[in-house]
Order: structure tokens, then C-alpha cells, then sequence
């Protein structure tokens, strides 16, 4: 992991500030939703190797959501966007 | 060649010419009774006992890397039993009663060194639970015992007993544990498997499963494709990759832990400490280095490296358990990859296939576990059944909520 985050509102920051959340992918389901979809969201993971996007959280800066895209076999950061930036652009 | 003293003395009177490879380095076959894949310290104890108490002897180990370049050479080699809960304990006793005997039993010095492993306690709460988990310990035949701070002090005379904010109060001590050369570990089980005819394939990546409905039929590698009956995964920090070639998804996240070991120094700390106010431990090599590390980094990896902000946080915890330790360089620090499970506890369970097997989720505990871990997956991959000690590691254990939970904290992988 490169030990400084590029955050898009605080500008280049030490990872320790940070919370991971984890894939972007990965979606809290309907609180409604069958036993078997819960059961996805809590306990398995697609753990994939190579480039992830994470929501990151800035917790000790801006305190914004983060989508970081990063390579999970060398620490190369690609990208910092603000995650809910991200949603309203899509 | 069984290796003796006379063994030794023979060969120095031959000039030491007759000495053979420890194992042999064999192509693949076209099929095999039984692949194992991932050739660390687990994947190597299950083909040595697969062959050595169970009798079945047509087993491939294939290896992406080479013997001992995992995270059976990247730990910090303590072996201990010092664990609360029953789906536990009784595993890691029996690892422990392995390690007690392995040299003997598979005919290699890996220098088990019963040296004790004292967990330090700051606060009444910890206190009153490293007594519960030592009850708990002896309640299961395991030896335990608490310490108190005169005792704590005179046994380890150079840590800081002045902290007003986290007092050393005493601690419980696992007399039986200790440490293990770990690099042996895999050349001993390695040597062992070969001895039985086992195929040892280093540098064999696996590259997919074949698969016929819910039957494994092979698998395909870098060096070709290779038939099996029965296919074992024992992949650590990539078993999720493994497994998705299989079309399995697992209850793992993969995180880097990272280790240290310091310049060789005189006789300092003569058993294994953990710190109980922050994320540290320590013991000393038999060369003299101190072996120390601390939590993993924290985030998801694959990186065999971590991040300069923990090297600094373990530095940090180091310094405040033994102040003298601020004079003391620092040699190498290096990283691994841990099979992180959503409750810390492993998995050694068959997949909801037909001749799928799957040992994982060892967290970064996986080290003390190798010949537990060997003998029970062998047991369930030669009888089908799980060994009695093994049977609440099971794979449907979090969608039935029959967790292992020994850290209490839930399913986040980052924090056990």
C-alpha cells in the first residue's frame, strides 16, 4: 500500500487516517432480503487479486466516503474519487 | 538415507560424497490418487501423514513456488495451545503433542524448543481473562499457569514495570509451548512425504479445474494437465484464488502480516512474550536475532510487504513492553499472506462437491497448527469423515451460526 492516500477534499494524506471498508462491489442487501443473500453479504467474499475498487473511508480528515481503485499485488494507487461524487455522476 | 549420528560419522569418513537430495524433483504423472495444492508447511505435513498413517501413497503435491518460500518461511515460529474455546483447543493440543514427537517421528531436527509462552496482562479484565482461558486450558489437559508480577519480573528482568498507564500485573504462561525452526518444518515433512513416494512439484502453478458436474477430474497447471480423485486445497493467503477455479466462494479475506527480526544479539528474552496493551510479541532465534511482529496492516493484499505506518506502530508497542529494545537495529522485516476467516478460526472441511477438500482460514495462526492440520485433513481426505478434534472447523459452520469465535469479534476479518 503506498503509505499516502491522494484524498480528492484533504489532498495527499497518511493511510492510518483512513477506515476500509471494503469492495465497492460488495452492497449491504434489503434489510428484507432472504437468509441466503445476508448470509453472502456477511461472510463471503470474492477476496479478488489484482485491481479492486474499495470504498475508503477518511476518518481522522474530511470523514467522506472514498472510492479507492488500487492493485492488490504491488500497492499501486490508481485512482481517489469521492464516492458519492461517483454515484451521481453514474 | 535415515539420518543418525552414525549416518554422519560414515559420510565424513566418505568425504561427504554420498549424501542424496532431501527430496526428489519429479515431473508430473499423468493421475494421481490424490493432488494436494500448495506446497507449505500444510500442504506437505497432509501428504506425510496421508502417507504415513493412512496408506495412501499416490499423492502430487504441486507448488507455484518452491518448498519454504511461503508463509511456512515467514512466520515467527511459535508453537502454543493457549486457546479458550472448545472447537479449539483440543485441536491445538494435539498439534502441540505432534510437535512433541515430530522429530523423532519424521527423522529431521527442526529444534522444537519448549521455551514457554508468557501473555502478559495490564488490567484487572485481563487478568480475570487469562485465568478463565488458563481454567479453560487445564480443563482440557492442557498446561497452564498464572504468573505473578514478582515472578513475571524476575523471569523477564528487562521490560518497563514503571507504565503507569498499562502496569505489567502478571501473566499466563504455556510452559509447553515455545518455538520451532520453521524452515525444517517443510524440509522435514518434505523429506518425509518423498521418503513414502510422494511427488513433491515445485514450481507447478495451478491454473484451473476440470470439473464434470459436481466431480473433480483434474487440474490444470503450468505444467500440464494432471487427472486426480480426490483434489486438496491448501493454499493460505491464495486459497480463495484456488477456490474460485473451482467455483467456490469462501468466508476469507487475504491480508498482509508483516514480521521482524533484529541483529543477533547475547541471551536476552529466553521465552516467547506477548504484550497484552498493544500488537506485540517476541522471542529470541537460537542464532541470537530477536523474532518480533505485531497485527496485520489492515487492508486486503496480496503484496508479500506492508505498509511503513504498522512497521512503526510494532516498533512503537516493542519499545514500550522493553525500552532497551530503541537501541536495537532492526535486520529484516518481511511480509505474508494470511487466509483471513470471518470468525479467526480454520476451515478443514470437504467442499459441496464430490471430491473436493478445502483447509484454510488460518489467519496468522497457521504456523503452530502445521502437523494438526496434516494429520486431520489426511484423516478426512482418506476416511471422508472429519478427525473428532477437527470437527467444528467446518465450512457451513457461519451460514448454520455455529461460530468459532475466540476473539469475540464478529464477522470482520481486519479485526481478529
Amino acid at each position: 500500500m503506498a503509505s499516502l492516500i491522494e484524498c480528492p477534499h484533504c489532498g495527499a494524506r497518511p493511510k492510518e487516517e483512513f477506515t476500509v471498508r471494503g469492495n465497492v462491489e460488495r452492497q449491504r442487501p434489503a434489510p428484507d432480503a432472504d437468509p441466503d443473500t445476508w448470509f453472502d453479504y456477511v461472510y463471503l467474499r470474492d477476496n479478488p487479486m489484482g485491481r479492486i475498487s474499495e470504498h475508503w473511508h477518511h476518518t481522522a480528515g474530511c470523514r467522506r466516503w472514498l472510492i479507492v481503485e488500487r492493485d492488490n499485488t504491488d500497492h499501486t494507487v490508481f485512482n481517489v474519487t469521492d464516492a458519492m461524487e461517483a454515484k451521481s455522476k453514474s | 538415507m535415515r539420518y543418525s549420528a552414525l549416518s554422519i560419522f560414515k559420510n565424513a569418513l566418505g568425504g561427504n560424497k554420498d549424501w542424496q537430495p532431501v527430496w526428489r524433483e519429479p515431473e508430473p504423472k499423468k493421475k494421481y490418487d490424490v493432488i494436494i495444492a500448495g506446497g507449505g508447511g500444510h500442504g506437505l505435513a497432509t501428504a506425510y501423514y496421508l502417507a504415513h498413517e493412512f496408506g495412501v501413497r499416490n499423492i502430487g503435491v504441486i507448488e507455484k513456488s518452491y518448498i519454504g518460500n511461503g508463509n511456512i518461511g515467514r512466520n515467527t515460529t511459535i508453537i502454543r495451545s493457549n486457546y479458550l474455546l472448545e472447537g479449539n483447543t483440543p485441536f491445538y493440543e494435539l498439534s502441540l503433542k505432534l510437535w512433541e514427537g515430530l522429530e523423532q517421528d519424521f527423522n529431521f531436527n527442526a529444534m522444537v524448543s519448549q521455551r514457554g509462552v508468557v501473555n502478559l496482562v495490564h488490567t484487572d479484565g485481563q487478568r480475570d481473562a487469562a485465568r478463565r482461558r488458563g481454567n479453560a486450558m487445564r480443563m482440557h489437559g492442557v498446561d497452564a499457569e498464572y504468573l505473578d508480577l514478582k515472578t513475571i519480573r524476575d523471569m523477564l528482568p528487562f521490560f518497563d514495570y514503571s507504565n503507569a498507564r498499562f502496569p505489567i500485573m502478571g501473566g499466563l504462561i504455556q510452559r509447553r509451548g515455545g518455538t520451532v525452526r520453521h524452515d525444517a518444518v517443510a524440509w522435514g515433512f518434505a523429506r518425509g512425504a518423498d521418503s513414502y513416494g510422494v511427488d513433491i512439484i515445485q514450481n507447478c502453478e495451478m491454473t484451473g479445474v476440470r470439473r464434470e458436474g459436481s466431480k473433480i477430474t483434474g487440474v490444470e497447471t503450468s505444467k500440464g494437465f494432471i487427472e486426480c480423485d480426490k483434489l486438496a486445497l491448501s493454499a493460505a493467503g491464495h486459497s480463495s484464488v484456488v477456490a474460485e477455479m473451482a467455483g467456490i466462494k469462501l468466508p476469507i479475506e487475504s491480508h498482509v502480516l508483516q514480521a521482524f527480526v533484529s541483529e543477533g544479539l547475547k541471551p536476552f528474552i529466553d521465552t516467547v512474550v506477548t504484550y497484552g496493551a498493544g500488537h506485540f510479541y517476541i522471542s529470541q532465534s537460537d542464532k541470537g536475532g530477536l523474532v518480533f511482529g505485531g497485527d496485520i496492516d489492515g487492508y486486503n493484499s496480496y503484496a508479500r510487504r506492508g505498509n511503513l505506518a504498522t512497521v512503526e506502530h510494532v516498533m512503537e508497542a516493542g519499545v514500550a513492553m522493553i525500552p532497551a529494545l530503541s537501541r536495537v537495529k532492526v535486520l529484516r522485516s518481511w511480509g505474508g499472506i494470511m487466509d483471513m476467516s470471518m470468525d479467526g478460526s480454520p476451515i478443514i472441511d470437504k467442499a459441496p462437491l464430490d471430491n473436493l477438500y478445502i483447509n484454510a482460514g488460518w489467519c496468522y495462526g497457521g504456523f503452530k497448527a502445521t502437523p494438526a492440520s496434516g494429520w486431520c485433513y489426511a484423516h478426512l481426505i482418506a476416511k471422508d469423515e472429519p478427525h473428532p478434534v477437527a470437527k467444528f472447523m467446518r465450512l457451513d459452520r457461519f451460514r448454520r451460526g455455529y461460530l468459532i469465535d475466540e476473539r469475540g469479534a464478529g464477522a470482520q476479518p481486519n479485526l481478529h
